[in-house]
């Protein structure tokens, strides 16, 4: 098939970037879109033009290393997918297709359709995890059962894989699908419970200081969330806030 | 060509790991907080590494080409982890895991160094469930278990299809944790270009800062490769876009012996390729073996219908199927290990009878797996006259709880539903039992230069079981490097900050700006990947499931003068100081260029055919792989000397003292 690609061309942090139209042919419906892309750049390397920079690694859904505002979508038209997961079967012969880096203040654009995303990780260093040393000298891992609704819960929540789409997909640019899916993952399992006050205040703290906005529950991070992480995560962690700011 | 010292203590093989963390030399806490690490690469095995050597306080910097550590490779593993739990009271212990990884390695892997495995191995589950990893649970709340390849208990731990990214998150955690207390500092996005070697020792690195493209100078007191393994040498495999030799390869060109390349896994349950456009490979996990059959058609006729669109799977009836490796392998049945079900499906491929457009694969079909588990569920719930229908639909709920992320990805990809007609699958380049050469200690023959996870050879011999490198990657970092870095370390307590204004440093750096500059004003006529294709297209067909000494010599000058074309011609647009992606890319390749020379040089010298590496020259009647003990018993490790054609040869002999070398056998 032929396409019309609008690319989000921006040479760095500090300059200015704008959509620049890219006309390509013999696109398969059995590429990935990212396979697509590669076709794109091998044809701009051979013309002498630069080519454009986009974060991928796995290539099969699960790192969360590649992003891209699809048509105005997180990772495109498809539902629980994410862009390296996007075939171009999704697409038709002739249609104009808009590429733009996913778009928040806290995920600054690097270059073209490379965002920062270190602000994500900076939530995570405020608690995302149990605080316990890896000297492997703990209880035996059948000692404390688990309710198996409550273990596949928490493994649910887990299974984010913090690409950024929730933040992308909200008009406000609110990390609470994010911060809540970590949270929601410890405050489920019994070893989680201990630091779940300090948790949940600390991660909740980390993220507005990051300057994402709020939740007034529209529920599109749901939609487009390519791991399917549920909105009762966020209920889940307001829950969990209030508890702990009536107890800190 | 030398012996080299495996460093194995001495005493019985139960006993040895205990005694050698009772004997090393322990660094006090206040001198640890004036030791610097560098871990490179943050996986499983470096992530854990990392996190644990924060903990003990050293301080420690991590390095990772992606934007954060959970981006890592291991975040892809699908299936599961072992551990000699024995949970399922089926007969499990730490010797039979020790036992099945040995004998599922081809006896090509060390005693010593698999039986510590499978003694940690245990410790490594206690550990995540502490953590926070939410492994499947049955309904009482205890953990569960399914079986997987080479093995006839069920040890294996999973979290649905994504143990890897459940214990790389974890250990990503534990990281965290360390980064917020000022212990671990990251630099992501971040490519370890060099190692400096200060009066013989490892003592730094030279890193390219990938957003602004800068190279920077890191010292450390010793320095940890956990970069994982060379599988995109082949250009198409399953592993990551970005997952390169880079690191282990520069250490090897300073001094590290590269040991065993030629072993490289090719798993058998991948999604076919579908056209030149294909970036990569997608697994479908091993633990898919648990329940589904994998057959091809009996009759040739059959399977050119089927390629043709004529017919249909579920047209044949239950004798117009070969149930192969039911067929040949009785006793395991679809659970053979990996190497063997390849080759398998290969074998049945190469005389026709293999099923999509291209003829290049096999049906995984869950069909029986769906009625049986359909009537269980009816049966559970009282319904003891079920309709087939009900059967059906209990069964998918079954198969969807436990594999539905796969039959999810399958369908993205392929565009057929797996739960309605059997997927289509085909070998592909996985993972490499090969890297760099290390002692019991983790060490490789540079001092103070240690290599865990995929980028050493220790472990898994000839060929890896399923569910054991996720086990060996947490187990190097978390449990064993700590203690054997510590020994080392101990000497290092009156030694200081390690300065970067020194001869070594400028030499490292001069050496790689060297390189990238060439490459930037190389200003050829072909692209990167033109080269890695290329590349790619040459190890596949000489270098792959199958290898004889004539395609592995052609292999050999094909890929040197490859190498030669792509320094002539290679174009890489855009500017060093810049985030550039075809220059980081170039850098890789120009790796893969060399160390897939060394790769087919050691395929070629090795004259037996074990685990993954099958050469045809030796097989038995029956097609099965046909070691020869008397002298190849050995691990090839290679010196380098600025010619990968001209690597010198060192042995390390293998001993077997606790288990019976024998021909191994799935029948």
């Amino acid at each position: 098939m032929k396409l019309t690609l609008k690319i989000w061309r921006q040479k760095n942090a500090n300059t200015k970037g704008e959509l620049k139209t890219y006309p390509i042919d013999g696109i398969e419906g059995d590429m990935s879109f990212l396979e697509m892309l590669d076709v794109l750049n091998e044809e701009l390397i051979n013309k002498g033009d630069e080519p454009v920079v986009f974060d991928h690694d796995c290539r099969e859904g699960i790192c969360g290393s590649c992003s891209l505002q699809i048509n105005g979508e997180p990772h495109g038209p498809d539902r629980l997918v994410t862009t390296c997961q996007l075939h171009m079967r999704m697409f038709n012969d002739g249609d104009t297709i808009v590429i733009e880096p996913f778009r928040a203040k806290a995920f600054p654009v690097i270059k073209d359709l490379v965002v920062d995303r270190t602000s994500f990780e900076r939530i995570q260093q405020a608690g995302g995890y149990i605080s316990v040393n890896t000297s492997g000298n703990t209880i035996d891992a059948n000692a404390i059962p688990v309710n198996k609704q409550d273990a596949d819960d928490s493994f649910n929540a887990a299974t984010c894989i913090g690409c950024g789409a929730c933040v992308a997909a909200c008009k406000n640019a609110s990390a609470m699908l994010f911060t809540s899916a970590k949270v929601s993952q410890f405050a489920l399992l019994p070893q989680g419970k201990v630091e779940a006050t300090e948790r949940v205040l600390n991660m909740v703290a980390q993220m507005d200081k990051e300057g994402f906005g709020n939740c007034t529950n529209t529920g599109a991070c749901e939609i487009e969330c390519p791991k399917g992480i549920s909105l009762e995560n966020i209920a889940r962690m307001n829950r969990e806030y209030l508890n702990a700011s009536i107890k800190g | 060509m030398s012996i080299l010292d495996s460093k194995i203590p001495e005493g019985p093989l139960a006993d040895k790991w205990t005694k050698h963390k009772n004997d090393v030399n322990l660094v006090n806490p206040a001198n640890k907080r004036n030791i610097d690490v560098i871990v490179v690469g943050t996986g499983l095995a470096g992530g854990s590494a990392a996190a644990t050597l924060a903990e003990l306080g050293y301080n420690v910097k991590t390095f990772c080409y992606q934007d954060s550590p959970r981006r890592a490779h291991s975040i892809a593993a699908q299936g599961g982890i072992n551990a000699a739990k024995n949970y399922q009271g089926d007969g499990d212990s730490n010797y039979r895991l020790f036992y099945d990884t040995v004998k599922g390695g081809d006896y090509r892997s060390r005693e010593g160094n698999v039986y510590r495995l499978a003694e940690v191995s245990a410790n490594i589950i206690d550990q995540c469930v502490a953590q926070g990893v939410p492994f499947a649970r049955e309904y009482g709340g205890m953990l569960d278990n399914r079986s997987f390849g080479g093995v006839l208990v069920s040890r294996t731990f999973y979290a649905k299809g994504q143990t890897g990214q459940q214990l790389l998150l974890g250990a990503y955690s534990a990281m965290n944790r360390q980064i917020n207390r000022g212990k671990i500092t990251p630099f992501n996005r971040h490519e370890m270009l060099d190692l400096v070697i200060v009066d013989g020792k490892a003592r730094g690195i030279i890193a390219r800062d990938l957003v602004s493209g800068k190279i920077e100078r890191h010292s450390a007191h010793a320095v940890v490769i956990a970069s994982g393994g060379y599988g995109n040498v082949f250009f198409l495999s399953t592993n990551a876009m970005g997952s390169n030799a880079t690191a282990a390869w520069k250490i090897h060109k300073r001094g590290a012996y590269f040991a065993n390349p030629c072993y490289t896994q090719i798993h058998p349950t991948c999604i076919p390729v579908s056209g030149d456009h294909q970036s990569k490979l997608t697994l479908m996990s091993e633990s898919l073996r648990n329940d589904g059959r994998i057959w091809v058609p009996k009759k040739k006729e059959d399977a050119i219908a089927i390629r043709e669109g004529k017919k249909k799977a579920k047209d044949l009836s239950e004798d117009e199927r070969d149930y192969y490796l039911e067929r040949r392998y009785p006793s395991f049945g679809n659970l053979v290990p990996r190497d063997v079900a390849s080759r398998a499906a290969k074998e049945r491929c190469d005389a026709g009878f293999g099923v999509n457009k291209t003829g290049q694969a096999v049906f995984l079909d869950f069909a029986s797996a769906i009625e049986r588990y359909g009537k269980e569920q009816a049966a559970m719930h009282g319904n003891h006259n079920p309709s087939k229908e009900e059967i059906t639909k209990l069964g998918k709920q079954v198969i969807e709880n436990k594999y539905g992320n796969l039959f999810q990805m399958y369908e993205k990809i392929v565009d057929e539903n797996p739960y309605e007609s059997p997927m289509m699958i085909y070998p592909a380049v996985h993972y490499t039992m090969g890297g760099i050469w290390v002692d019991y200690n983790l060490q490789s023959t540079i001092p103070g230069c240690y290599v865990t996870g995929e980028a050493n050879f220790s472990d898994h011999g000839a060929n890896r079981l399923g569910a054991s490198a996720l086990m060996q990657g947490l187990a190097d970092g978390y449990f064993v490097l700590p203690y054997t870095i510590g020994d080392y370390l101990s000497k290092d307590i009156k030694t200081g900050p390690i300065p970067t204004d020194t001869k070594e440093f400028d030499e490292a750096e001069n050496k790689v700006l060297q390189q990238l500059e060439t490459l930037i004003n190389n200003n050829g006529k072909h692209s990167v990947d033109y080269f890695h294709k290329k590349l790619g297209h040459i190890m596949w067909n000489k270098c792959g499931m199958a290898r004889n000494a004539t395609d592995l010599a052609s292999a050999m000058t094909e890929i040197r003068a490859l190498r030669e074309e792509f320094w002539k011609d290679v174009k890489v647009p855009g500017e060093l100081n810049e985030m550039n992606a075809e220059l980081e890319k170039a850098m890789r390749v120009a790796d893969f260029l060399e160390l897939g020379e060394l790769f087919a040089k050691d395929a070629l010298h090795r004259n037996e055919s074990c685990g993954g590496h099958f050469r045809e020259e030796y097989q038995t009647e029956e097609g099965e792989a046909l070691r020869d003990d008397e002298n190849f018993m050995y691990v090839a490790a290679w010196e380098y000397t600025g010619d990968p054609a001209q690597e010198i040869l060192h042995k390390e002999e293998l001993k077997y003292e606790n288990i019976e070398v024998k021909s191994r056998s799935y029948k």
